[in-house]
């Protein structure tokens, strides 16, 4: 029962974070996402230390808010300062994460959170704390829960701004000359993915959310060329390597994150290679074909 | 307060290697990252130090020592190996250098992960501290580890200078560096080894995570400072030295800190003072240099339409109302009155109650706003051939900015015309 629940609760943060990968790859913005999963540290702790528990709508609400400031001060500096666009991401996120272990360390005793918990996450301890109802039956894990309802909210913020979402990702100029905010639905986004950071954070920890909403968008991205293909094959890599990350990290005992992270690099690495349409075998194997009509002329 | 005049004091030999090894490892890390930041690759750095953790982890395992030499050798291969990589994804396949990179940095990060929660698990009594490389402890810095770090540092720096032309020409322009026979490759080579050096030294202080941090902060910090690439570098290992002073203050006051992040919080201030204060390139700076501007602009533009009216009349120095002013040209009523102020205390404009004035002053300096607007008129037309009615906005833009030398220049090219395009005529002054 406890390796279905870690799985179950590694799928929903790794579907959430698939999908939404998906839409940064594409505007270029992965490092931004990287940014922000760092950035929203100091926003965890501090409003742990307000809520004084860390499944709160506060802690929430209050991380997705540092996300759309991350991503502001990265385009203030950018724009701004006129600091250069990787220097402006690069210092920004650095500097938020340094605050938050900092603010870690200082509350040591009052936070329960822990710099390896900040680095990889907790998701053995997954089913430890579990919801009970008042008659003592067991309904499930708390993270399965939290993870569930971030995984429904993002599933319906894309199908209902799917129009404005696609529109802005691949034709911002026609998007804002049909009176589509592309300001608006950038920060929406940025908004999304920092509260989905947050809620994988317990599970993955700040670091390993990056690989999850990374690698499985790009490994679709090399498959296929329809988007909502990608979608959906993103989420499927990231259930795969969600599972089979779990059991070899059993095998090995070692950290179950770190594993589900180092699968969706071989995942990554398979579609580099093997995928039908932009896979470098298949590339190679095409150029030869396309060579041999000509080379068997000469022959006969 | 004792704990400050003991550790600045130096007397400890422990207190005056932690503190030598620290500031050479930022200042080192600091040179060596200037020339990531020169060349726009500020997140590769982020990805090789990430990327460096499984392969200290695999040193550990496949020697079972805590030698640095072990362990700057593994991260040293599992370093170049992920550049390769990224390289490898970004030009043999359609995906983007920053989801190549952020996909190396997190992949390779959590194969560390897995390594060192195996390592730690598995009862090794050596691997204890191990975990400092992710947030770094100055103060670990003892003994012989401190000898390598610090001889590897020195290294840097000695192939830094030797080698300090040749980077930097790479950095600005690539083409001509080709040109002139370099072997761009090669040196691109060793400036890659340089840079996964720092890092793996570099992480002693701060640690994977943040190790970006002390690659390109203090080059970002040090670039709103200087436009000469010399003082730049000399300021970043400065900027550099500070917070490795501070990363290893704070390790001796406070042990159970992690000493990376306070490391990287201290150089992070020094950025954001650079930012926003620096002379001339600082966000403050400018924005006054555009107010001023701005002040400017208003100021001429309003002149210039007391100018305009006075040459329908033909008298400039008749005094008129707010309206007046702005039937003949719009202007936002309050701040026209308190342009009008303004000029009034400079001395360019007469009050009387609610009408103002051009004086002797004023007029000369809207007559020469305007002349230089009829002049460059003339030039865009006749010189560069474009259509009289297009260059009205262009002259707008130009009579607030162009110098003395500029104008005097125009006046000769044209031959001291009498009359613009539009056939309105050119004032000189008398």
């Amino acid at each position: 029962m406890n390796s279905l629940y870690i799985i179950l609760t590694a799928s929903l943060v790794s579907m959430s974070c698939a999908l939404l990968g998906c839409f940064l790859i594409l505007r270029k913005m992965a490092m931004v996402g990287d940014a922000i999963s760092h950035a929203v540290l100091p926003g965890i702790v501090v409003a742990f230390l307000i809520s004084g528990s860390r499944d709160s709508v506060t802690m929430l609400v209050g991380a997705g808010l540092i996300g759309i400031v991350t991503t502001f001060l990265i385009e203030f500096l950018h724009k701004k300062a006129k600091l250069q666009a990787d220097a402006s991401i690069g210092v920004t996120f650095t500097w938020l994460f340094a605050v938050g272990v900092v603010l870690i360390s200082l509350f040591a005793g009052k936070v329960d959170l822990d710099q390896d918990c900040v680095l990889y996450g907790e998701i053995a301890y997954v089913p430890l704390d579990l919801v009970l109802t008042d008659n003592g039956y067991i309904l499930g894990p708390r993270a399965l829960y939290i993870v569930g309802t971030i995984l429904a909210l993002i599933v319906l913020f894309i199908i209902f701004g799917y129009k404005e979402l696609f529109l802005t990702t691949f034709d911002p100029a026609y998007a804002s000359a049909i009176g589509i905010s592309t300001t608006l639905w950038h920060y929406l986004l940025m908004g999304a993915v920092s509260a989905t950071t947050v809620a994988s954070f317990e599970s993955v920890g700040a670091i390993l959310v990056v690989a999850l909403l990374i690698a499985p968008a790009a490994t679709a991205y090399l498959i296929t060329d329809n988007f909502k293909w990608m979608l959906i094959i993103a989420c499927i890599t990231g259930v795969l390597s969600s599972i089979t990350g779990y059991y070899i990290a059993v095998w090995l005992d070692g950290s179950i994150a770190g594993a589900v992270a180092s699968m969706t690099g071989i995942f990554f690495g398979l579609a580099l290679l093997l995928s039908p349409t932009h896979g470098i075998l298949f590339k190679k194997l095409k150029s030869t074909t396309e060579n041999q009509p000509s080379a068997q002329k000469v022959v006969v | 307060m004792n704990s400050l005049v003991d550790f600045f004091s130096f007397q400890d030999p422990n207190i005056r290697y932690v503190v030598i090894g620290s500031i050479l490892l930022t200042a080192s890390s600091a040179i060596v990252g200037s020339f990531t930041f020169l060349n726009k690759r500020s997140l590769v750095g982020d990805a090789i130090a990430h990327a460096v953790l499984p392969g200290i982890c695999l040193g550990f395992i496949l020697s079972g020592t805590k030698n640095p030499v072990f362990l700057i050798g593994g991260a040293f291969i599992t370093g170049w190996i992920s550049l390769v990589l990224v390289d490898f994804i970004t030009t043999r396949t359609r995906i983007k250098e920053d989801t190549a990179i952020g996909l190396i940095l997190s992949v390779f990060f959590g194969f560390g992960i897995v390594l060192l929660t195996v390592i730690q698990k598995s009862g090794n009594a050596a691997q204890s501290g191990l975990d400092h490389f992710l947030f770094g402890k100055a103060a670990a810095l003892v003994g012989e580890d401190l000898y390598t770090f610090a001889a590897v540092a020195i290294i840097l720096l000695i192939a830094v200078f030797l080698l300090f032309k040749e980077f930097a020409l790479l950095a600005f322009d690539k083409d001509f560096a080709r040109a002139i026979g370099l072997p761009v490759r090669r040196i691109e080579l060793v400036l890659t080894s340089l840079i996964v050096l720092a890092v793996v030294i570099g992480i002693q202080a701060v640690g994977v995570v943040l190790m970006a941090a002390i690659l390109i902060t203090p080059a970002a910090a040090a670039r709103f400072w200087t436009d000469k690439i010399k003082v730049m570098f000399l300021l970043a290992s400065i900027f550099g030295a500070l917070s490795g002073l501070a990363g290893a203050y704070i390790s001796y006051v406070a042990p159970a800190m992690p000493t990376g992040p306070w490391i990287v919080i201290v150089i992070s201030v020094i950025a954001f003072v650079s930012f926003f204060l620096a002379p001339k390139r600082g966000v403050i700076s400018r924005v006054l240099k555009q107010n001023t501007i701005r002040k400017t602009i208003n100021d001429e533009n309003v002149l210039k339409a007391l100018y305009q009216l006075g040459e329908e009349s033909k008298n400039f120095f008749i005094q008129r109302s707010v309206d007046e002013i702005i039937r003949r040209r719009k202007f936002e009523r309050e701040n026209l009155i308190a342009v009008l102020k303004r000029l009034r205390n400079q001395g360019y404009l007469e009050q009387t109650r609610n009408v103002w004035g051009l004086n002797e002053a004023g007029k000369g300096r809207a007559q020469r706003v305007v002349k230089i607007h009829r002049l460059w008129e003339l030039y865009l037309t006749t010189q560069l051939h474009i259509a009289p009615d297009h260059v009205h906005d262009d002259a707008d833009t130009i009579e607030h900015l162009l110098t003395p030398e500029l104008e005097a220049e125009l006046e000769r090219v044209l031959n001291y015309p009498k009359t613009d395009p539009h056939k309105s005529e050119i004032p000189y002054r008398e």
